[in-house]
């Protein structure tokens, strides 16, 4: 397996990496952290004509607490998040999810914003974006917008994301003193999930939010419902998420874990 | 900014276990692939090349990184250490090393290499680790002989015995 060949940009200022995907659109990539697009080039699944490598360029390492949010740039690696020592106290959800990203050896280099550009059905970082509803923030030659999270993820492997726009960072609200929880279940820890289920307390009731079973992850709010109603509104979203077989797993074992793990989740967080 | 042409080769710099290298490369031309064939450095292998098996893990300024999901052109400048640099001398065996050895911690060596990358990287950050711990960061490693079990045990050893360093032990 080797890749197809390619010009490989090392990007100096994010005015480099936005004139390279002005110039060369869909058939540029960003190289991140590499651990999703270097096996897909080695797969050959991916055949762009220009990588532009934005890991050199110190602006976009920024880990910044903004009033509400914290903002994170496009170059802040897994492991620099986790190390972060804000991270607990600010963003107690992502804390708890991102342990189950990969490796050690995969975090140590793969991007947050990496994983959300990414957009695998099951990876943990979109499910933690759409969970507190954070917002993606794009920059293109052109102009700079913001995407609310539920609007950005467009279906497997596919986002709102224009092929000469740069991801320049996330930005995630701080909810101060909200319960959180997250649950998941791989064949072994560190694989991608086969459901992820976080759960969070809201000003008017819960909010519960599954990946790993439709194509994207889905987020549903709910008032404080007890007994049998939750038991319903579990089982309807379930359904609603129209999950497939796959060699992992079957469309009624998934449908099974997001009943029972998100009922878990939801008494835990209301507790 | 550096634009790199797909068809051409480009010299690719940097510092392998101390000591200055330089060759040729196209950009596609992943560093695993550099450090075998264009260094001779084999000490590094390569098992799956998508960044499952972790054969191919090596350090990049600090950073645990698989070789197969890096290019050569990414890492120039760079500080790279590899499983050559472990051995203090070339007739000795490092402390790590040695427990690999005494609980048997390798049989076909395929991914020993990988492994003794991420627990020398590990243990240097990570002195008094639980074997939670060492089982977490081997979750990042496919082997396909020992069961894991011997792994674990030298790893957990080899820490012990760097927590006290007087005690000398021979390479035997
Ligand atoms: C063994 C292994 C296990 C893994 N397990 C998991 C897991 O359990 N859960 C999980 O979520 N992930 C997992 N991953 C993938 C995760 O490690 C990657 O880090 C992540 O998916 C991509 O981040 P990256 O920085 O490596 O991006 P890259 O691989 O560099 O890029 C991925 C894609 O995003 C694009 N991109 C990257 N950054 C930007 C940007 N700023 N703007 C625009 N486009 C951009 C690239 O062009 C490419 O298309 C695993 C990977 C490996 C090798
Ligand atoms: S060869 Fe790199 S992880 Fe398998
Ligand atoms: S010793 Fe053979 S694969 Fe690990």
């Amino acid at each position: 397996m080797k890749p197809p060949a390619f010009d490989y940009l090392r990007a100096e200022t994010v005015g480099d990496v936005l004139e390279g995907l002005a110039q060369q659109g869909g058939d540029a990539r960003v190289l991140a952290g590499g651990q999703s697009l270097m096996a897909m080039l080695n797969m050959r699944l991916a055949k762009p004509k220009l990588l532009i490598d934005i890991m050199r360029l110190n602006e976009l390492r920024q880990i910044e607490r903004k009033g509400d949010a914290v903002v994170i740039g496009a170059g802040v690696r897994q492991a620099d998040l986790l190390a972060w020592p804000q991270l607990g106290e600010t963003l107690p959800l992502v804390a708890l999810a991102l342990p189950w990203v990969g490796h050690v050896q995969t975090r140590s280099r793969g991007t947050i914003c990496g994983s959300l550009a990414h957009a695998d059905p099951s990876a943990e970082m979109p499910l933690a974006l759409v969970a507190l509803g954070g917002e993606v923030l794009l920059r293109s030659a052109r102009r700079r917008r913001r995407v609310a999270a539920r609007d950005f993820f467009a279906g497997m492997m596919l986002t709102a994301r224009a092929d000469d726009e740069l991801i320049e960072g996330i930005s995630l609200p701080v909810v101060k003193g909200s319960r959180v929880a997250f649950r998941e279940v791989a064949r072994r820890h560190g694989d991608f999930a086969i459901v992820a289920c976080a759960a969070m307390k809201t000003p008017t009731g819960v909010r519960l939010a599954v990946g790993g079973v439709a194509d994207v992850p889905t987020a549903r709010d709910w008032p404080v419902l007890d007994g049998c109603a939750l038991d319903d509104a579990l089982n309807a979203f379930a359904y609603e998420l129209v999950a497939r077989d796959d060699v992992h797993a079957t469309a009624r074992y998934r449908r099974d874990l997001v009943r029972m793990i998100g009922r878990d989740l939801i008494d835990e967080v209301l507790q | 900014m550096t634009r790199l042409k797909a068809d051409q080769r480009h010299s690719v710099r940097f510092t392998l276990n101390g000591k200055p290298v330089e060759a040729q490369a196209e950009p596609r031309m992943l560093l695993s692939d550099f450090l075998r064939h264009q260094l001779g450095a084999t000490g590094t292998h390569v098992g799956c090349e998508h960044g499952v098996c972790g054969a191919c893990t090596i350090v990049v300024d600090g950073m645990l990184t698989r070789s197969c999901l890096t290019l050569a052109a990414q890492v120039d400048g760079c500080e790279l250490r590899t499983v050559e640099g472990l051995a203090p001398s070339a007739d000795r065996l490092g402390v790590l090393q040695q427990a690999f050895r005494r609980n048997h911690a390798l049989q076909c060596g395929f991914c020993t290499a990988g492994i003794l990358m991420s627990l020398d990287h590990y243990l240097a950050k990570n002195p008094t680790p639980t074997e939670a711990d060492i089982r977490d960061l081997l979750s990042g490693h496919i082997c396909r002989c020992t069961g894991y079990t011997p792994i674990i045990q030298a790893a957990l050893e080899a820490a012990a015995q760097l927590a006290s360093p007087q005690k000398e032990t021979s390479d035997a």
